[in-house]
Protein backbone atom coordinates (compact mmCIF):
# COMPACT_ATOMS: atom_id res chain seq x y z
CA UNK A 1 0.00 0.00 0.00
CA UNK A 2 1.74 3.39 -0.85
CA UNK A 3 1.42 5.89 1.86
CA UNK A 4 -0.27 8.50 0.27
CA UNK A 5 -3.74 6.80 -0.04
CA UNK A 6 -5.75 3.68 0.38
CA UNK A 7 -4.72 0.97 -1.97
CA UNK A 8 -7.33 0.83 -4.78
CA UNK A 9 -8.22 4.71 -4.80
CA UNK A 10 -5.79 6.80 -4.07
CA UNK A 11 -5.95 10.10 -1.40
CA UNK A 12 -10.09 10.60 -0.91
CA UNK A 13 -11.49 13.82 -2.22
CA UNK A 14 -14.89 15.07 -2.90
CA UNK A 15 -15.25 12.71 -6.06
CA UNK A 16 -15.40 9.03 -3.94
CA UNK A 17 -17.76 10.85 -1.27
CA UNK A 18 -19.79 11.62 -3.97
CA UNK A 19 -19.70 7.79 -5.26
CA UNK A 20 -20.90 6.54 -1.45
CA UNK A 21 -23.83 9.41 -1.75
CA UNK A 22 -24.97 8.75 -5.22
CA UNK A 23 -24.91 5.30 -4.30
CA UNK A 24 -27.09 5.24 -1.13
CA UNK A 25 -29.46 7.53 -3.38
CA UNK A 26 -30.00 4.83 -5.72
CA UNK A 27 -30.60 1.84 -3.30
CA UNK A 28 -32.99 4.57 -1.27
CA UNK A 29 -34.84 5.01 -4.33
CA UNK A 30 -34.93 1.25 -5.19
CA UNK A 31 -36.59 0.74 -1.83
CA UNK A 32 -38.85 3.32 -2.53
CA UNK A 33 -39.99 2.25 -5.82
CA UNK A 34 -39.90 -1.77 -4.73
CA UNK A 35 -41.68 -1.56 -1.35
CA UNK A 36 -45.38 -2.78 -1.13
CA UNK A 37 -44.58 -2.04 3.37
CA UNK A 38 -45.25 1.46 4.13
CA UNK A 39 -42.39 1.01 7.10
CA UNK A 40 -39.68 -0.55 4.41
CA UNK A 41 -40.69 2.50 1.86
CA UNK A 42 -39.66 4.96 5.39
CA UNK A 43 -36.03 3.05 5.89
CA UNK A 44 -35.73 3.93 1.43
CA UNK A 45 -36.72 7.25 2.13
CA UNK A 46 -33.88 7.59 5.39
CA UNK A 47 -31.56 6.68 2.80
CA UNK A 48 -32.25 9.05 0.63
CA UNK A 49 -31.94 12.04 3.25
CA UNK A 50 -28.73 10.38 4.93
CA UNK A 51 -27.35 10.65 1.25
CA UNK A 52 -28.14 14.39 1.35
CA UNK A 53 -26.62 15.17 4.58
CA UNK A 54 -23.54 13.40 3.09
CA UNK A 55 -23.27 15.58 0.34
CA UNK A 56 -23.51 18.49 2.89
CA UNK A 57 -21.05 17.51 4.98
CA UNK A 58 -18.51 16.42 2.31
CA UNK A 59 -19.20 19.65 0.48
CA UNK A 60 -17.82 21.30 3.80
CA UNK A 61 -15.25 19.42 4.65
CA UNK A 62 -13.61 20.07 0.82
CA UNK A 63 -15.00 22.94 -0.22
CA UNK A 64 -15.41 26.37 1.26
CA UNK A 65 -18.22 26.50 2.81
CA UNK A 66 -17.72 24.53 6.37
CA UNK A 67 -19.62 25.48 8.98
CA UNK A 68 -23.04 26.13 6.71
CA UNK A 69 -22.47 22.47 5.17
CA UNK A 70 -22.61 21.08 8.79
CA UNK A 71 -25.28 23.25 9.82
CA UNK A 72 -27.42 21.94 6.88
CA UNK A 73 -26.45 18.41 7.93
CA UNK A 74 -27.90 19.20 11.00
CA UNK A 75 -31.08 20.55 10.03
CA UNK A 76 -31.36 17.34 7.45
CA UNK A 77 -31.21 15.03 10.52
CA UNK A 78 -33.39 16.71 12.51
CA UNK A 79 -36.12 16.73 9.63
CA UNK A 80 -35.59 13.01 9.37
CA UNK A 81 -36.42 12.52 12.96
CA UNK A 82 -39.40 14.39 12.76
CA UNK A 83 -40.68 12.81 9.59
CA UNK A 84 -39.89 10.01 10.82
CA UNK A 85 -42.06 10.20 14.05
CA UNK A 86 -45.12 11.43 12.14
CA UNK A 87 -45.13 8.88 9.21
CA UNK A 88 -44.87 5.74 11.90
CA UNK A 89 -47.32 7.39 13.11
CA UNK A 90 -49.18 7.36 10.20
CA UNK A 91 -48.77 3.50 9.76
CA UNK A 92 -49.46 2.96 12.98
CA UNK A 93 -53.17 4.84 12.51
CA UNK A 94 -52.93 3.35 9.28
CA UNK A 95 -52.63 -0.23 9.94
CA UNK A 96 -55.13 0.10 13.04
CA UNK A 97 -57.93 1.13 10.32
CA UNK A 98 -57.04 -1.43 7.66
CA UNK A 99 -54.97 -3.97 9.53
CA UNK A 100 -51.97 -4.06 6.91
CA UNK A 101 -48.70 -2.24 6.44
CA UNK A 102 -49.31 -2.59 2.42
CA UNK A 103 -48.54 1.36 0.76
CA UNK A 104 -50.16 0.33 -2.01
CA UNK A 105 -53.60 -0.84 -0.96
CA UNK A 106 -53.67 2.65 1.40
CA UNK A 107 -56.10 4.42 -1.59
CA UNK A 108 -59.15 4.87 0.28
CA UNK A 109 -59.80 8.64 1.52
CA UNK A 110 -62.39 8.89 4.26
CA UNK A 111 -62.31 5.35 5.12
CA UNK B 1 -6.62 16.99 -8.07
CA UNK B 2 -4.16 16.69 -5.34
CA UNK B 3 -4.68 19.60 -2.99
CA UNK B 4 -3.14 18.42 0.03
CA UNK B 5 -5.84 18.26 1.98
CA UNK B 6 -7.50 15.30 0.78
CA UNK B 7 -7.73 12.11 3.29
CA UNK B 8 -4.52 9.86 3.12
CA UNK B 9 -2.85 7.48 4.62
CA UNK B 10 -4.59 5.15 7.14
CA UNK B 11 -7.26 7.72 7.28
CA UNK B 12 -8.09 6.83 3.72
CA UNK B 13 -8.03 2.89 4.34
CA UNK B 14 -10.72 3.48 7.40
CA UNK B 15 -12.52 5.21 4.79
CA UNK B 16 -12.40 2.72 1.83
CA UNK B 17 -13.44 0.19 4.62
CA UNK B 18 -16.66 1.85 5.72
CA UNK B 19 -17.63 2.96 2.74
CA UNK B 20 -17.61 -0.50 1.47
CA UNK B 21 -19.43 -1.81 4.43
CA UNK B 22 -22.19 0.94 4.13
CA UNK B 23 -22.63 0.69 0.37
CA UNK B 24 -23.15 -3.01 1.07
CA UNK B 25 -25.41 -2.56 3.71
CA UNK B 26 -27.46 -0.16 1.61
CA UNK B 27 -27.93 -2.49 -0.98
CA UNK B 28 -29.42 -5.12 1.90
CA UNK B 29 -31.56 -1.92 3.09
CA UNK B 30 -32.83 -2.07 -0.83
CA UNK B 31 -33.39 -5.56 -1.36
CA UNK B 32 -33.42 -7.50 1.66
CA UNK B 33 -37.32 -9.06 1.58
CA UNK B 34 -37.46 -9.45 5.26
CA UNK B 35 -38.49 -6.22 7.29
CA UNK B 36 -36.30 -6.75 10.22
CA UNK B 37 -32.91 -7.88 8.60
CA UNK B 38 -33.44 -4.36 6.71
CA UNK B 39 -33.75 -2.57 9.26
CA UNK B 40 -30.55 -3.78 10.73
CA UNK B 41 -29.02 -3.26 7.44
CA UNK B 42 -30.03 0.52 7.92
CA UNK B 43 -28.61 0.47 11.60
CA UNK B 44 -25.73 -0.56 9.55
CA UNK B 45 -25.69 2.25 7.18
CA UNK B 46 -26.38 4.54 9.67
CA UNK B 47 -23.19 3.90 11.64
CA UNK B 48 -21.07 3.52 8.73
CA UNK B 49 -22.30 7.13 7.26
CA UNK B 50 -21.51 8.15 11.24
CA UNK B 51 -18.12 7.07 10.62
CA UNK B 52 -17.79 8.84 7.04
CA UNK B 53 -18.86 12.25 8.69
CA UNK B 54 -15.70 11.08 11.73
CA UNK B 55 -13.60 10.86 8.68
CA UNK B 56 -14.71 13.92 7.10
CA UNK B 57 -13.80 16.11 10.11
CA UNK B 58 -17.18 16.43 11.11
CA UNK B 59 -16.99 14.92 14.49
CA UNK B 60 -20.44 17.02 16.07
CA UNK B 61 -22.31 15.40 12.94
CA UNK B 62 -21.13 11.99 13.46
CA UNK B 63 -22.17 12.00 17.20
CA UNK B 64 -25.69 13.49 16.39
CA UNK B 65 -26.04 10.57 14.12
CA UNK B 66 -25.54 8.18 16.21
CA UNK B 67 -27.53 9.45 19.24
CA UNK B 68 -30.40 10.54 16.68
CA UNK B 69 -30.74 8.00 13.61
CA UNK B 70 -29.08 4.77 15.40
CA UNK B 71 -30.48 5.74 18.80
CA UNK B 72 -33.91 7.43 18.20
CA UNK B 73 -35.05 6.40 13.99
CA UNK B 74 -34.18 3.14 14.19
CA UNK B 75 -35.82 2.29 17.51
CA UNK B 76 -38.64 4.00 16.00
CA UNK B 77 -38.64 1.57 12.91
CA UNK B 78 -38.18 -1.14 14.71
CA UNK B 79 -40.85 -0.52 17.05
CA UNK B 80 -43.44 -0.03 13.77
CA UNK B 81 -42.32 -3.25 12.53
CA UNK B 82 -43.33 -4.99 16.14
CA UNK B 83 -46.47 -3.17 16.50
CA UNK B 84 -47.57 -3.67 12.84
CA UNK B 85 -46.37 -6.75 11.05
CA UNK B 86 -46.77 -10.73 11.66
CA UNK B 87 -43.53 -12.08 10.85
CA UNK B 88 -45.13 -15.60 9.61
CA UNK B 89 -46.98 -14.13 7.20
CA UNK B 90 -46.18 -13.89 3.69
CA UNK B 91 -47.88 -10.68 2.70
CA UNK B 92 -45.70 -9.08 5.33
CA UNK B 93 -42.45 -10.58 3.45
CA UNK B 94 -44.12 -9.27 0.13
CA UNK B 95 -42.56 -9.59 -3.30
CA UNK B 96 -41.29 -6.04 -5.02
CA UNK B 97 -42.93 -4.25 -6.70
CA UNK B 98 -42.06 -4.03 -10.28
CA UNK B 99 -38.20 -4.68 -10.02
CA UNK B 100 -36.87 -4.62 -13.26
CA UNK B 101 -38.28 -1.13 -14.21
CA UNK B 102 -37.40 0.13 -10.71
CA UNK B 103 -33.57 -1.15 -11.17
CA UNK B 104 -33.43 -0.13 -14.57
CA UNK B 105 -34.53 3.27 -13.67
CA UNK B 106 -32.29 3.45 -10.53
CA UNK B 107 -29.39 2.04 -12.75
CA UNK B 108 -29.99 5.11 -15.38
CA UNK B 109 -30.08 7.53 -12.93
CA UNK B 110 -26.68 6.74 -10.96
CA UNK B 111 -24.99 6.39 -14.67
CA UNK B 112 -26.24 9.55 -15.38
CA UNK B 113 -25.37 11.38 -12.02
CA UNK B 114 -21.67 9.35 -11.36
CA UNK B 115 -20.70 9.69 -14.69
CA UNK B 116 -22.21 13.20 -16.15
CA UNK B 117 -22.37 15.59 -12.95
CA UNK B 118 -19.29 13.90 -10.35
CA UNK B 119 -16.48 12.35 -12.83
CA UNK B 120 -16.49 14.82 -15.49
CA UNK B 121 -16.83 17.91 -13.37
CA UNK B 122 -13.45 19.16 -12.52
CA UNK B 123 -13.59 20.22 -9.09
CA UNK B 124 -11.82 23.14 -8.26
CA UNK B 125 -9.09 23.43 -5.17
CA UNK B 126 -10.18 25.52 -2.58
CA UNK B 127 -6.97 27.02 -0.05
CA UNK B 128 -8.12 26.22 3.04
CA UNK B 129 -5.56 23.46 4.57
CA UNK B 130 -6.34 23.00 7.88
CA UNK B 131 -10.16 21.70 9.53
CA UNK B 132 -12.23 24.04 11.79
CA UNK B 133 -12.73 23.30 15.35
CA UNK B 134 -16.37 21.69 14.44
CA UNK B 135 -18.48 22.01 17.32
CA UNK B 136 -17.57 24.90 18.39
CA UNK B 137 -18.12 26.80 15.08
CA UNK B 138 -21.05 24.87 14.77
CA UNK B 139 -22.36 25.91 17.95
CA UNK B 140 -21.70 29.92 17.39
CA UNK B 141 -23.36 29.70 14.13
CA UNK B 142 -26.32 27.81 15.10
CA UNK B 143 -26.64 30.75 18.10
CA UNK B 144 -25.38 33.93 15.63
CA UNK B 145 -26.43 33.59 12.16
CA UNK B 146 -28.34 30.66 11.98
CA UNK B 147 -30.87 31.46 14.87
CA UNK B 148 -33.73 32.05 13.56
CA UNK B 149 -33.57 28.62 11.66
CA UNK B 150 -32.36 26.93 14.46
CA UNK B 151 -35.75 27.93 16.37
CA UNK B 152 -37.91 26.90 13.66
CA UNK B 153 -36.68 23.55 13.22
CA UNK B 154 -37.73 23.54 17.10
CA UNK B 155 -41.23 24.60 16.87
CA UNK B 156 -41.22 22.43 14.25
CA UNK B 157 -39.84 19.46 15.98
CA UNK B 158 -42.38 20.37 18.63
CA UNK B 159 -44.97 20.09 16.36
CA UNK B 160 -43.83 16.71 14.94
CA UNK B 161 -44.20 15.58 18.41
CA UNK B 162 -47.27 16.68 18.86
CA UNK B 163 -48.72 15.68 15.81
CA UNK B 164 -47.46 12.24 15.93
CA UNK B 165 -48.88 11.96 19.18
CA UNK B 166 -52.54 12.82 17.99
CA UNK B 167 -52.44 10.56 14.37
CA UNK B 168 -51.28 7.45 16.77
CA UNK B 169 -53.54 7.98 19.80
CA UNK B 170 -56.23 5.20 20.03
CA UNK B 171 -59.34 6.92 18.84
CA UNK B 172 -62.14 4.65 19.91
CA UNK B 173 -64.86 6.12 19.02
CA UNK B 174 -64.05 6.72 15.33
CA UNK B 175 -62.91 2.78 15.03
CA UNK B 176 -66.20 1.68 16.58
CA UNK B 177 -67.94 3.87 13.99
CA UNK B 178 -65.86 2.37 11.09
CA UNK B 179 -66.25 -1.03 12.07
CA UNK B 180 -69.78 -0.83 12.01
CA UNK B 181 -69.53 0.83 9.27
CA UNK B 182 -67.41 -2.04 7.12
CA UNK B 183 -70.23 -4.82 8.98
Amino acid sequence: MSPSGAPFLGPIGITEYLVVSVWMLECGLYCVFTSRNAVALLMGVELILNAAALNFVSFARFGVGRVEGQVSAIFVIALGAAEAAVALAIVLALFRLTASVRADEASRLRG
Amino acid sequence: MTSGYEITGIAAAAWLATALVTMVAAVGVAVLRNIVHAAFALLVVLLGVAGLYALAGADLIAVLQILLYVGGVVVLLLFAVMLTSRMGDPEVASQPLAPLRAALAVTSLSALLAYGLIVSTRWRDVDAPHIVGTTADVGEAFLGRYLLPFEVISVLLLAAVVGAVVIARRDSRSEREIGERRR
